[in-house]
Parts: structure tokens; sequence; C-alpha cells
């Protein structure tokens, strides 16, 4: 598990509540929207400003689609592609 | 217990534990969202410091919550006004603002601050949301445009029908603390209130902020 994993699990636990038992279930394949209820329009903009907040990055209108919040992976992938290398 | 309390414009409620007291702490909420997320997790505070020896205030602010005043309304000066005449009519000999509470409380008393945010940081998961609402909706809307149209014509906003002078004030303020403390959530324990999508809080972070607060009252 890299760090930039651990730290996306705790966000997402913090913004959405989830028990240590369900972040530990979470795989890149498991989905996101559509998948966990608690994720409605609001908890999506708290969960992207969450994210910012935590990594220090800035996404733009258009980063913020359904297809970033398909699986966990794809959401790692969005988070990973702002960190300087 | 609720109380009535005289604010321009109409009375207004707020939560109270009022035993007369010397320590008279006034608490500025968080706004819209964040409120509802944080109300319990103050109230618990208020508790613990009533049962500390000190008075407390949690007010509402006009246009939310249980008041009778229109929010399209109301604007940061006008709830400046308010938390000004509460400060005021409960004779608080401090304060405690949370985050968009920053904005608007009176910061000629002292106290605290806990994770004071700027106007446009609240502004903009809730730009956010409409967007992606909007989108689901099929419509394609941008951030900076809605924001454009909020400054001249209000703008529904996660529920919250916010007028024009709100959403304009809300884009520029920056948060008024002068020489009050500033406290971090994170220091507090579990994740902030306003930051989880279901309201709840970690109980063990109420007696340790009760504990910070009435340590810095009696000091």
């Amino acid at each position: 598990m890299t760090a930039t994993d651990d730290t996306l699990r705790r966000v997402l636990g913090d913004v959405l509540g989830l028990s240590p038992a369900r972040l530990a279930a979470i795989t890149a394949d498991t989905p996101l929207l559509g998948a966990l209820p608690e994720l409605d329009s609001m908890a999506i903009a708290t969960l992207f400003g969450a994210i910012e907040d935590r990594f220090g990055v800035l996404f733009d209108d258009a980063e913020l689609t359904g297809e970033a919040l398909a699986d966990y992976a794809s959401l790692l992938a969005l988070v990973a592609g702002k960190l300087p290398r | 217990m609720i109380t009535p309390w005289p604010c321009p414009g109409g009375d207004e409620f707020a939560v109270v534990f009022d035993r007369g007291r010397l320590a008279r702490l006034l608490i500025v909420p968080p706004l819209f969202a964040e409120m509802n997320h944080a109300r319990g997790w103050l109230v618990a505070t208020m508790r613990a410091l009533d049962a500390a020896g000190i008075d407390s205030f949690l007010p509402d602010l006009p246009g939310t919550n249980e008041s009778l005043q229109a929010l399209p309304a109301q604007s940061l000066h006008g709830w400046r006004m308010a938390m000004a005449a509460a400060a005021r009519h409960f004779r608080a000999s401090h304060v405690l603002a949370v985050r968009g509470g920053a904005l608007i409380f009176p910061n000629a008393l002292p106290g605290w601050v806990i994770d004071p945010i700027a106007g446009h940081t609240l502004l903009r998961p809730m730009l956010r949301a409409a967007m992606i609402a909007a989108r689901e909706g099929g419509m394609a809307l941008d951030t900076a445009t809605m924001l454009e149209t909020g400054r001249h014509e209000g703008l529904l906003l996660a529920g919250y029908d916010c007028g024009p002078a709100l959403i304009a004030g809300l884009d520029t303020a920056r948060p008024l603390d002068e020489g009050q403390r500033e406290l971090r959530s994170a220091d507090l324990g579990g994740s902030a209130p306003w930051q989880r999508a279901e309201p709840g809080y970690d109980p063990a972070s109420v007696p340790k902020l009760a504990a910070i607060l009435a340590a810095g009252i009696a000091a």
C-alpha cells in the first residue's frame, strides 16, 4: 500500500464515515459511485474538497466526473496524477 | 434550553446554558450544511462547559434553522450585525467561531476560532455539488459561470436559496480573527463533524475542546 493509497483511504473514511473494516475491504476495482449510497452530489463535492485539502492539490471542473469515481482505482489514479513526481 | 433573543429583523432562537455566571461564551456556528453537521457536537460541548461553570449561547443565524426570516434576504453583513446583537444581548465575555462562523463573528471579544475558512473555500464545494447535480440532469454548467450568475441573481446551492449579496460576500470574505486563538479540529481528534457526509462526531473531542475553552476562560 503506497502513502497516497493510505491517505486516500483515510479521507474516504473520514468523509463517508466508513468503518475500518469497510475501508480495508476496498480494492482497486471496488465500485464507488452508485455503490456507496453516501455519495450524493454534496458528498462528492465534499470528498473532492477534502482530497484537495489533504493532498494540497486543486481539481478543475472537468476533472470532477462520474468516471473519476467509477471505482477506487480511477479515483486513486486521478489523485496520483495530480501529485508532483 | 432554547430561548428567543432580539435580532435585527425579528426575534431569533438560541440554544443557551445560562445560570447567570460571569464566564459567558458566544458560539458562532459554521454556515449552511456544516452548521447542521456541527450542531450536535457544539451542543455536547456546551453541556460540558455548563458542568465546568461556563454559560454558553448558540444563536441561529437569521434565515437559517428555526429563523422566520428569509434566507435570500441575508448577507454576511447582516449576519455580522446579528451576531454582534447576540453578543450584547447575552453579555458574552468570550467567543468561539467555527469554520465559516469566523467570517461573521464579533472579533472584539477574546476567544477562539476553529478551522476558519475563507468564503470562497466554503462556496466551492456547494458550487461543485450544484454543478454535479446539474450535469446529472443533463445540463452542462461550470462553477465560474454559476458564481457569476449567483453574484447578480442569487443561486440555489445545496438546497440553500442564497441571495446575490450573500454569494458576492462569500466570494471575497476572509476570516475576521484578530488575536483569537486558532484551534485545528485535527488536534481535537477524530474527523471534523463538518467534513462528514453523515452527521456525527468523535465523542472524545468534546471534553478535549471543553477543557481547552475552560482553561482559556479561567486564565
